[in-house]
């Protein structure tokens, strides 16, 4: 192989008036050291594949991690129970109105049904263990659908009731519950005996956990959900899209396009970059110095979630967008004004279109960096324990990666499954806001 | 497209303007992330079973509350901010100052710190001196002399024969955590002022008093690992060697992984707490404003709910989640000032 190599250099070296000592010499040289660049060439591709194997790695590490723990948060467990609306022991009658009939007594029908139930439990703990079992959303679930037929009252129903965190994870696990012993959880082996009678009996079912993404959070595993910060997060990335996106074009086409070269546009030009440098949680406590201090803003909403996102995100946009206005051929814009078109229209008619899926790329990746900040949200009042579902950008709200968060750090070990569940519609969110970039790009696309 | 959307954005921001005018229909509750989880729970129960829209609850730390629950009123200050310890003096004079004049005080329970390691490990049986020798930056000199040294501790049973013969290995909370204050203030201290020298120094050179019993060791024997209990418990589920340093609601869900220590004579149980037996546990509180009634839908509703026997009460939903709940008078009386709205008196120390 060297051999083959080598004889072209030799051949093209014959018309020059060298010695051929120095000839000799060059061609030795370069045969001695072939070997080793031969290998450093093969050496420099491996490192790049191999760092592209160790992301993948870690990739697919991370993913599987989440997947494995997130996924059983999208299933849950109901239990059948009989249940009888005793309007004596809900301590409501039949012409109770809306606000008596939402806070009833609906525990004490719940337990009287668990009672009924396994009547084996006597003692005080036997029944406090046995009321565990099953979730304070079955008390909610009830409520509603008496409120919404009232004649359910003094009837007795069956009813598929949510199950409480504990007995879900149990359920689910599949372990043998005829082995309390081998089962590593907090409950008791009476506890797993009763959970083994209902599976046995096929009272309880596990289906698609809808209250994930009906409910806000809540501090019952069972019972919480992603929806309120789901939507907080889209309100949020609406506000920030709407701000950021016009003004940081206007600016990059100025920028670009108008702006005379002296040193004010140098100096906008390196704070800009500046800027995009700026660490996130500086941005959360302007937000809360100049829009909830100074400008009285509501705290805790969108819109100055959004107001605050967007001054982040603004620099990101600004800058991909003139970096893929400069990279418009500039016979683009001399072919244009030769036909006569005015600056303007150069822009708006040819300039931009051409550039736009440069811009839209910039702007996807600065509202996707939006989309996962929680620091600047923590200044502005966003983390925050948000059970209904906001309706308006001036709504207290939060976010997607702050409900994560608080999931992290909740006591009970259910939230553990959620946490990653949360990861997992948080990734969704984003591979979805991807797509219609692509889609956009695609649409906007032109080749020359 | 362009113009549109500029033209929307405006729109948008003159809409968030004129919103300030417009009254706000949920509860504001800022304080610390150890109430958190309590209020979040009453909070919940609140806006399901009355027609009030839920509370909005931020962890800000007892004494970020403080601070915008001091800041004035009206609709865009806090109504309630929950709090691991009392109101200082300092506090309410600010909170007085900004015109937060009738402030009600609920003491609600308590909670307790653990100190535990992993079921497959021995239990340990320490005092809180034990704990600050193991923890404490210095430490008494082992001779017996009134001097301090650098922490010489490397094993559990230099500090007493006592203790099994493990390497000393505690992870717990770092510095910006409530929790971290409450167990330098509770165990630390209590152990630092078992030895005279040290106690007296709190009257003669309060400083160094604090300087002496208050600083962490920081040769690797306490890790701090992170804000995360639930983190902590894990890595002692994985590491049998290690003790670890975290709320009581977090041992209590875990009971099938860890095992409390005993401090003082005392296991951290549901019953050594609320006796007060067991010494490493604080008083939780909340605040509430009394002028915001009636002008923020629910407050007085929601201090109502906080207080009943459902929830704070023996065998309330508060205490399925850990919190210790107080004695039954005391819980009478305080339901009864709450419910008069008994306003807040401090006066300087």
């Amino acid at each position: 192989m060297i051999d083959v190599n080598n004889s072209p250099g030799a051949s093209g070296s014959e018309p020059s008036n060298d010695t051929s000592a120095t000839r000799k010499n060059t061609t030795e040289l370069v045969k001695a050291t072939l070997a080793r660049r031969y290998a450093a060439e093969k050496r420099f591709r491996f490192y790049g594949i191999f760092a592209i194997a160790a992301s993948l790695l870690f990739l697919a590490v991370l993913l599987t991690s989440i997947f494995i723990k997130g996924l059983p948060a999208f299933t849950a467990t109901k239990v059948q129970l009989e249940v009888t609306l005793d309007t004596e022991l809900l301590g409501i009658d039949a012409t109770a109105n809306e606000d008596a009939i939402r806070a009833a007594n609906y525990a004490a029908v719940i337990k009287k049904a668990m009672r009924e139930r396994f009547p084996d439990a006597t003692k005080r703990k036997q029944k406090k263990e046995l009321d565990r079992l099953m979730s304070t959303g079955a008390e909610y679930d009830i409520a509603r659908r008496v409120q919404e037929n009232p004649n359910l009252l003094g009837q007795t129903v069956t009813l598929w009731l949510q199950a409480d965190d504990e007995l879900d994870a149990l359920i689910k696990s599949g372990v043998d519950l005829t082995k309390p012993d081998a089962i590593s959880t907090r409950m008791s082996d009476q506890q797993i005996a009763w959970a083994n009678q209902f599976k046995e009996t096929g009272e309880v079912k596990t289906g698609f956990n809808t209250a994930f993404f009906t409910n806000g959070d809540s501090r019952e595993p069972e019972q919480a959900g992603i929806r309120a910060a789901l939507t907080g997060s889209a309100f949020t990335l609406l506000v920030t899209f709407l701000l950021s996106f016009p003004i940081a074009v206007a600016a990059a086409i100025y920028l670009e396009e108008f702006a005379p070269q002296n040193r004010w546009t140098d100096i906008i030009e390196v704070n800009i970059n500046n800027l995009a440098a700026v660490p996130s949680i500086v941005f959360g406590l302007l937000g809360l110095a100049v829009f909830i201090n100074f400008m009285h803003l509501p705290r805790s909403a969108p819109i100055v979630g959004g107001l605050v996102l967007s001054l982040m995100t603004l620099p990101t946009i600004i800058i991909a967008s003139r970096a893929s206005l400069k990279a418009v051929p500039p016979s683009i814009r001399e072919a244009a004004t030769g036909l006569g078109a005015s600056p303007q229209q150069v822009v708006w008619h040819h300039v931009l279109p051409l550039a736009m899926p440069g811009i839209l790329t910039g702007t996807i990746i600065g509202l996707a960096q939006a989309l996962g900040e929680t620091a600047p949200l923590l200044m502005i009042g966003m983390v925050a324990f948000i059970v209904d579902i906001p309706t308006s950008i001036t709504d207290a709200s939060t976010v997607l990666p702050v409900q994560v968060f608080l999931w992290a750090d909740s006591p009970e070990r259910a939230f553990v499954e959620r946490t990653s569940a949360a990861i997992i519609v948080l990734l969704g969110f984003l591979v979805a806001m991807n797509a219609v970039a692509v889609l956009l790009r695609k649409k906007f696309e032109r080749r020359w | 497209m362009n113009k549109f959307s500029l033209v929307l954005s405006s729109t948008l921001l003159v809409a968030g303007f004129s919103h300030q005018a417009l009254a706000r229909d949920n509860i504001s509750i800022v304080g610390s992330s150890t109430v958190y989880p309590f209020a979040t729970v009453v909070a919940e129960r609140f806006g399901k079973v009355t027609g009030f829209n839920t509370p909005k609850i931020e962890a800000t730390g007892s004494g970020g509350g403080m601070k915008l629950f001091c800041n004035g009123i009206g609709v865009d200050t806090a109504d309630i901010t929950n709090s691991s310890r009392r109101m200082k003096y300092s506090e309410f004079e600010s909170c007085e100052k900004n015109g937060v004049t009738h402030i009600v005080e609920v003491l609600i329970g308590y909670d307790g710190i653990a100190v535990a390691n992993s079921l497959e490990a021995p239990q340990f049986n320490m005092t809180t001196q034990d704990l600050y020798k193991a923890l404490a930056k210095s430490v008494p000199n082992p001779d017996g002399s009134d001097s301090l040294v650098e922490n010489p501790y490397q094993t559990w049973d230099q500090i007493n024969p006592e203790l099994p013969a493990m390497k000393i290995e505690v992870m717990g909370p770092p510095p910006t955590s409530g929790t971290r204050d409450a167990f330098v203030e509770l165990a630390m201290e209590g152990g630092c002022k078992t030895f005279d020298f040290i106690s007296d120094m709190k009257k003669s050179d309060s400083n160094k008093f604090k300087e002496v019993c208050h600083t962490m060791r920081e040769d690797g024997a306490y890790v701090e690992a992170g804000e995360n209990d639930n983190l902590i418990v894990q890595k002692l589920d994985a590491n049998p060697n290690a003790l670890g340093i975290f709320g009581f609601s977090f041992l209590e869900q875990n009971s099938d992984k860890v095992q409390s220590s005993i401090v003082d004579g005392y296991e951290a149980t549901f019953d050594s707490i609320a006796d007060g037996d067991y010494s490493i546990s604080r008083p939780l509180y909340f605040y509430a404003k009394a002028q915001h009634i009636g002008t923020i839908p629910g407050i007085a509703e929601y201090l109502k709910e906080f207080t009943s026997e459902g929830a704070w009460g023996e065998d309330g939903y508060l205490a399925d989640k850990g919190m210790i709940p107080l004695d039954d008078e005391l819980r009478a009386q305080t339901a009864t000032d709450v419910a008069q709205l008994k306003a807040l008196k401090l006066t300087a120390e």
